[in-house]
């Protein structure tokens, strides 16, 4: 990974981030906010993290209704 | 009558009381609730296709009846103050650094598969959406439980999107937080 793709990915907060990854499942972010989360997912572990506790919850919400 | 009907009526009623007490925060309005869904339901019975299961037709007159006994409360004066909002940002700002970096890094969950086949972690999140403020609770399950459009939640709580948006990130933030205290902390992650 090059320093530019590392610094792109630090421009976004974790906060922001996780603020986006859950607003994004109500609604379609803007192209600019769905760049900036890919570049700091792909710096993030713990976003990543995250983001797969959002889609575990969602599953588990899912089969929680069936 | 089909039997059949009757009975399955019966096995879901215990899943919508559950459903109801979660968004109503209020034991015999949720029970009046489930006893007018059930009354809709038998009337209505030769509207039920088989195309979806009876446990979603049933949630979909259920979801109606809980919107009617919301806004029939919001329109009384003292519950209106209970739907103030309760949730504080402020009990969040521990999570994250003044920069904005995690203070608690989110633990790997491991296999969803494992908890999602137990029984008793539906039991620990059902705790942990008892534990949300009421509001926060009844928007997270109107969104994920009765699958309710995010505008069709706006206009029936009369909240803007962005306030949805803030409700949903605090029910989710909060859930996550219990969840991994209350399952996932101290198991062996495969």
């Amino acid at each position: 990974m090059t320093i530019i793709q590392r610094l792109l990915g630090h421009l976004v907060s974790c906060e922001d981030v996780s603020h986006l990854l859950s607003q994004a499942e109500e609604t379609r972010l803007s192209v600019l906010e769905r760049t900036r989360v890919r570049w700091h997912l792909a710096v993030c572990g713990m976003c990543r993290a995250f983001d797969k506790q959002l889609r575990f919850m969602r599953e588990a919400m899912r089969r929680y209704r069936e | 009558m089909n039997p059949e009907v009757l009975k399955e009526l019966e096995t879901q009623r215990g899943y919508l009381l559950r459903v109801a007490r979660l968004q109503l925060r209020d034991a015999a309005l949720a029970e009046d609730v489930v006893q007018d869904t059930l009354a809709a339901a038998l009337t209505a019975q030769a509207s039920f296709s088989g195309k979806s299961s009876v446990k979603t037709w049933l949630t979909g007159i259920l979801k109606h009846k809980i919107v009617d006994a919301i806004r029939k409360r919001q329109r009384e004066p003292v519950a209106a103050s209970a739907l103030d909002d309760e949730a504080d940002l402020e009990d969040f700002e521990g999570l994250f650094r003044d920069n904005g970096a995690w203070q608690a890094p989110p633990a790997d969950w491991g296999d969803p598969e494992e908890a999602l086949n137990r029984r008793q972690f539906f039991d620990i999140l059902e705790t942990c959406l008892d534990k949300l403020p009421p509001k926060t609770t009844r928007v997270f399950v109107m969104r994920e439980v009765m699958e309710l459009e995010s505008d069709e939640i706006c206009k029936e709580l009369a909240i803007t999107a962005n306030n949805l948006w803030v409700i949903l990130y605090r029910a989710r933030m909060s859930l996550r937080e219990c969840l991994e205290l209350n399952w996932f902390a101290g198991r062996p992650r495969g």
